[in-house]
């Protein structure tokens, strides 16, 4: 399956490698051209059967995680965290280290010898390790570098009612998402860009459309992206709901969307009977953001499968929602390469 | 200038929302420019063309607002901010959207002013349920202030201050320069409260030689009020830097040296925080000397934003005497 093999790969954010090689094979025989630039955008080309318009569709490659920063005289890592992560979460988790995927625990302190003091705060970033194992800083550092990435150990499978949970689905899910549509009978000329270093500050996105000739007339990023509904939530402070459709964005603290692209969607999704929400909340910023205010700025939104607990080492998503992203998203496109896109 | 003053900011336009703004601005302009024309982003580009090099001054026409982002099944509307709002100036406050629906924003009544936050504040348009409400406004819907702009003498209040005064500025000046050595670019800019956004593509399509914003600056001279140097009354304020900008300096001496020697009231402006859309031109391509006029405005970023019509003619005179010149010889 082909969220399994995405998500169950490692692409810290600027050491997306084993991602891009993936989404390389997974894409080689659908598209007309193929790039990576400077910065390890992955930008591929489907020309189409028309001119225009020229759509642009984005997801990020990389995923929140961690990097190892020293090695101690005991064989005990030292990290930091790339991208944001709550420290709460990282507590006796299982990770996967560097390109050979070593693998190690995030150490913690037993119950037995916390203070009680010590119980009732979060233990900070600069208390955790990483144990491999190793007896010594020798026998570490043939197994690891300083550099080398961490992401979690965690499994992609099936659960529940059509849902499945697994790690990176920010933003794994947008990547296939993209390859899904590239598989679609679309008319218009699409390019699918695989971005990097989005959670660290959108800096792929930064670059990815600067140069594409011909020039997208506008943009779609794609994103698996909070879903809140989950105890200790007021309704009004649910961002997305599981299980409701794609979630579109007006508004994030990087784009305001284009409302002609909103419309469109929206009208789309009422005339197929296809479920939608908006995405409620305005924080977070997405490679959307950047896309639009390249050059002389292009129209852009985001569309996104809600998820939840995201940022952490699992999360659960509606395989109706991703499957409806999709579909939405292949509608929306013959929509206007029928009807064409006015900015 | 009082009437277009109070008809341009009582003109509905949060960020992403300028179109009302751009068809005042447009019938104001009709005439005194060569072409006009409106970019992808929205941004409103009066061009009157000149011999020389560019120069792009830039007003942002977009206000601080809030969007609609839940309907409460009472007909209540939850809402997130655009742009940066203090949550405590917010209760009691009217709000109009642009169908011309109006409400009024109030908080959970157990709230204590300096707890407040958007979780607990929301508007009424006097909706009776839900089925009301949505018939009214819809999720994604912007509002913005409801508020008369009023003068007492040469002081005038309202809101949207922040940046409607700038284009005041632009307007009046484009009206009154009818040639020039320079080719001038006037923008009206959208999306700056949400982050200098309308002007970074802009100045990407110009690709001006020199970059000047307009825009409001907070004042010093309230009762225990931030230690400021720009005063409420004394002049255009010449921006040294914020914290988008640091002034470049032949655009800072050139703002300067006009003023002098057209007698016009100035003070220099060094501001912490804050940004203009200086902050995103001179960043573009391989860089644009760029800098920032200031209009002095006490309360910016609240519903009753006040300045002084002498410093807004003041900063009209500087607007005029910096296009009078050719900038080839600043810049050399």
């Amino acid at each position: 399956m082909l969220l399994k093999r995405l998500t169950e790969a490692a692409g810290l954010p600027g050491i997306e490698d084993e991602v891009r090689n993936l989404i390389r094979e997974e894409v080689k025989d659908l598209v007309d051209e193929m790039r990576t630039d400077a910065l390890g955008n992955l930008i591929t080309f489907k020309k189409g059967k028309i001119d225009g318009p020229v759509v642009m569709l984005a997801a990020h490659m990389d995923e929140i995680g961690l990097m190892i920063t020293y090695i101690k005289d005991n064989g005990l890592l030292n990290f930091k965290p790339l991208g944001g992560i709550d420290p709460r979460v990282l507590v006796a988790k299982k990770v996967l280290i560097g390109p050979d995927r070593v693998p190690g625990v995030i150490g913690s302190k037993p119950i037995h010898l916390q203070k009680s003091s010590e119980r009732k705060d979060a233990i900070p970033l600069s208390s955790l390790y990483i144990d491999i194992g190793a007896k010594d800083e020798d026998q570490a550092k043939e197994l690891v570098k300083i550099g080398d990435g961490v992401v979690f150990d965690t499994k992609f499978s099936e659960i529940g009612e059509g849902c499945v949970k697994g790690k990176a689905f920010d933003d794994r899910v947008g990547c296939a998402v993209l390859i899904e549509l590239l598989k679609r009978d679309i008319t218009l000329p699409l390019y699918a860009v695989f971005t990097v270093q989005e959670e660290v500050g959108l800096r792929g996105a930064s670059v990815a459309a600067y140069d594409l000739d011909p020039a997208p007339d506008l943009a779609l990023a794609f994103e698996g992206t909070t879903a809140s509904d989950v105890p200790g939530m007021k309704e009004h402070h649910y961002s997305t709901s599981l299980g409701n459709g794609p979630a579109i964005s007006l508004m994030d603290s990087s784009l305001i969307a284009n409302k002609q692209i909103v419309q469109g969607i929206v009208e789309v999704a009422e005339e197929n009977g296809i479920n939608y929400q908006f995405r409620r909340t305005n924080f977070g910023g997405t490679d959307a953001g950047r896309i639009s205010l390249t050059k002389e700025g292009i129209p852009a939104t985001v569309i996104s499968a809600p998820c939840r607990y995201i940022h952490s080492p699992i999360s659960m998503m509606n395989l109706n929602d991703y499957n409806s992203v999709i579909d939405l998203t292949e509608k929306y496109l013959q929509k206007i390469a029928k009807g064409g896109f006015s900015k | 200038m009082k009437d277009l003053i109070k008809r341009i900011t009582e003109v509905f336009g949060p960020s992403g929302q300028e179109s009302k703004v751009v068809e005042l601005i447009k019938a104001e302009l009709e005439g005194h420019v060569d072409e006009m024309y409106v970019d992808i982003m929205g941004n409103l580009i009066a061009h009157k063309k000149g011999p020389g090099k560019k120069i792009m001054f830039s007003a942002h026409m977009d206000e601080i607002g809030f969007m609609v982002t839940h309907i409460e099944k009472e007909g209540y509307l939850r809402f997130t901010n655009i742009g940066g709002h203090r949550p405590w100036t917010l209760k009691g406050l009217r709000v109009i959207f642009d169908n011309g629906v109006i409400g009024n924003i109030d908080c959970h009544s157990d709230t204590k002013p300096n707890e407040l936050n958007y979780d607990k504040l929301f508007i009424d348009i006097g909706a009776k349920d839900k089925a009301e409400a949505e018939s009214m406004v819809k999720i994604g819907d912007s509002c913005g202030f409801y508020n008369s702009t009023l003068a007492n003498g040469q002081r005038m209040i309202g809101n949207s201050m922040d940046d409607r005064i700038g284009c005041v500025i632009l307007i009046e000046a484009a009206q009154q320069v009818k040639s020039s050595p320079n080719d001038i670019y006037y923008v009206f800019s959208v999306q700056e409260e949400v982050g200098l956004r309308g002007a970074k593509t802009s100045a990407y399509r110009i690709h001006p030689d020199m970059g000047v914003a307009l825009d409001v600056t907070p004042t010093g001279d309230t009762p225990e009020g931030a230690k400021l140097n720009v005063k409420l009354g004394d002049g255009t304020a010449i921006k040294v830097k914020d914290a988008s900008v640091i002034a470049h300096p032949l655009v800072k001496n050139f703002m300067i040296d006009v003023a002098e020697k057209n007698n016009i009231k100035y003070q220099l402006e060094v501001l912490t925080a804050g940004g203009t859309d200086a902050g995103a031109i001179h960043l573009t391509k391989e860089g644009i000397p760029s800098g920032t006029i200031s209009i002095p405005c006490r309360y910016v970023h609240s519903p009753s934003e006040m300045v002084d019509l002498n410093d807004v003619k003041a900063c009209v005179e500087l607007v005029k005497g910096m296009v009078a010149i050719d900038i080839a010889q600043i810049l050399d």
